[in-house]
């Protein structure tokens, strides 16, 4: 807890100092560049690329939130249960495909550009969380969901008040799952004209330029923890409301 | 008035409730007592439709419940559950306001409703209306659970054995409220519970379930004196019944003039009290008063020739 109050802003200030003040580190960078090579990335400003690598992955989340949460409340209902099997198939066939074969297979159809790695993230987001709103929302205090019948909830308003509220915790961390997936898979994205951090870092690794393929990973990385910090923390939070 | 017609629920192929009838009085406590198993909590929830029965109907003032929506028949319904089933991501205060939010009460009239519970069930409303379920006692949880199905003074009440948490002297506290707030507002209650003293301390009525059937539906002194079966006699225990019927007689029924020794009973105080009272004093008789002022007597005599009557 105590080493969270001091790491935790150190490393916002690493990140932001990184992504907006690159040229300070160029010292540190220095050893790894190939001699007289260039030692910062400078083809693209780093902030749009962290921006746009964000933008996706939120975009692509979102998403999957959407259809997933939506999907698993509709296997969850009474009416909904003998499609359970099935969807979870789905949702686990997605995972199971590399996320290079979907950009190899979705450029075709949706040309270079930002379309494949949204595919591909949402893809991947999905499994996590549905797997985990079905858990959260078959597994809630029974005698809680006779109460919210027993007042006379009809089911929108069970759902709406009771449930999803409910389970909102065991939900996001599915979210914090694929978010964190997603940042690193973003990174691929790239190799399809993607603006993401993953240009950094291929950059590095076409130029054998260690020192750009270091910058790229610890600014996805330092998102990636980052992120997962704050999504643990908004679950404590939360949970602590449900009366964990 | 609720009428229960035949009503049976089978679940693969066994009766959990088996064809019972009963009719209940407007503005009556019935206690349902049997043992654990015997189909009490079906027969509740079927009254509100929680569980649809297999077959039969009931009707309360005439009107079946299959006439209107179930979340609607269930807003009309006090419902207090076995394990209280508060919200708890909601506070104590929404938890009670629960189903007047739901029936669009004001704000104002919600929140006053609200402390006025929390008092009744001596909960202070400043301590307790901000509290989440979590934060509460066991009993504490399940008075806010009574104080829910109480929240908008429904005409019917279903509680599902609403004092099983808590302890003797709270319980019978919470017995007492209950009854005061019940004859103050005329509501009809049925109770579930499986401990005898409760159903005979507070019910007008009682029924007694045996796997899934009733098999007596009486009043308290009826089931005491003359149990329809081996089973409700059992339930009552013979050991026990000469004192339980005391405990429903008060000693106003047979005071009589004339002074005695020692400290006085009440007159709302049962033969039991007065038994006990000249059992441990070694008195022969007690004296009676009303509001401070003695206005008789009660004799072990008197007792014994009440208990008698029975015999
Ligand atoms: N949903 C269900 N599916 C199958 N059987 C059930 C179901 N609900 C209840 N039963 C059975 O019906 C019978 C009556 O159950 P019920 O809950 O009404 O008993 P009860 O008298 O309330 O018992 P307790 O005092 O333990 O609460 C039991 O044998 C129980 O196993
Ligand atoms: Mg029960």
């Amino acid at each position: 807890m105590k080493i969270g109050i001091v790491l935790r802003p150190a490393l916002i200030v690493l990140l932001l100092a990184l992504v907006l003040r690159p040229a300070w580190f160029a010292p540190v960078f220095a050893p790894l560049a190939p001699a007289n090579g260039p030692v910062i990335y400078e083809r693209a400003s780093l902030l749009s690329l962290s921006l746009s690598h964000l933008g996706l992955v939120a975009a692509a989340t979102a998403a999957a939130t959407l259809v997933a949460v939506t999907l698993a409340i509709l296997v969850t209902r009474p009416s909904g249960a003998a499609f359970r099997p099935l969807s979870r198939t789905i949702a686990n066939m997605g995972q199971t495909f590399p996320p290079v074969a979907v950009l190899a297979l979705a450029v075709p159809v949706l040309g270079f550009g930002s379309g494949p790695t949204l595919v591909a993230l949402f893809l991947y987001g999905l499994l996590p969380i549905f797997e985990n709103a079905i858990t959260a929302l078959s597994t809630l205090p029974p005698a809680t969901m006779e109460a919210a019948r027993g007042i006379g909830l009809n089911r929108w308003q069970k759902l709406m008040r009771v449930e999803l509220p409910l389970a909102l915790p065991v939900i996001l961390t599915g979210i914090r799952l694929s978010v964190v997936i997603a940042l690193g898979t973003a990174t691929i994205g790239s190799t399809v004209a993607a603006r993401t951090l993953g240009e950094v870092i291929i950059a590095g690794l076409l130029t054998n330029n260690t020192a750009y393929v270091l910058q790229g990973g610890l600014i996805v990385g330092l998102f990636a923890v980052l992120i997962y910090d704050a999504l643990v923390q908004l679950e404590a939070h939360l949970a602590r409301r449900v009366g964990g | 008035m609720i009428e229960i017609d035949r009503i049976t629920k089978t679940y693969d192929g066994v009766h959990a409730v088996d064809s019972v009838t009963m009719t209940v009085e407007t503005g009556t406590i019935t206690i349902i007592v049997g043992t654990s198993g015997s189909g009490k909590t079906t027969l509740l929830r079927m009254i509100n439709r929680l569980e649809e029965p297999s077959s039969g109907e009931v009707r309360i003032n005439g009107e079946s419940t299959l006439a209107t929506k179930p979340h609607l028949l269930r807003r009309r319904i006090g419902y207090a559950i076995q394990g209280h089933g508060l919200f708890p991501h909601h506070s104590v205060a929404r938890n009670i306001g629960a189903v007047p939010e739901l029936l669009n009460w004001p704000k104002d009239k919600i929140s006053a409703r609200v402390d006025e519970l929390l008092t009744l069930f001596s909960m202070d409303p400043v301590a307790f209306r901000d509290r989440y379920p979590a934060e509460l006692s066991g009993g504490q949880q399940q008075r806010v659970g009574v104080a829910r199905a109480l929240a908008s003074r429904p005409d019917l009440l279903l509680m599902d054995e609403p004092f099983g948490a808590l302890d003797p002297i709270i319980r019978s506290r919470a017995q007492d409220d209950l009854r005061r707030i019940q004859q103050r507002l005329g509501s009809t209650i049925m109770l579930v519970t499986h401990d005898m003293d409760e159903a005979i301390r507070l019910g007008d009525r009682v029924a007694v379930m045996d796997g899934g059937k009733l098999v007596q539906y009486a009043t308290p002194a009826e089931i005491i004196s003359q149990p329809a079966t081996g089973f409700v006699a059992d339930m009552v225990g013979d050991v026990e019944r000469p004192l339980r019927l005391l405990s429903l007689i008060p000693v106003s029924e047979v005071v009589e003039d004339g002074a005695a020794e020692g400290g006085a009973l009440p007159a709302g105080a049962s033969l039991r009290d007065a038994l006990a009272a000249c059992l441990w004093t070694g008195r022969t008789a007690v004296p009676v008063a009303h509001d401070d002022a003695v206005v008789g007597r009660v004799t072990l005599d008197a007792i014994r020739a009440r208990a008698e009557l029975h015999a």
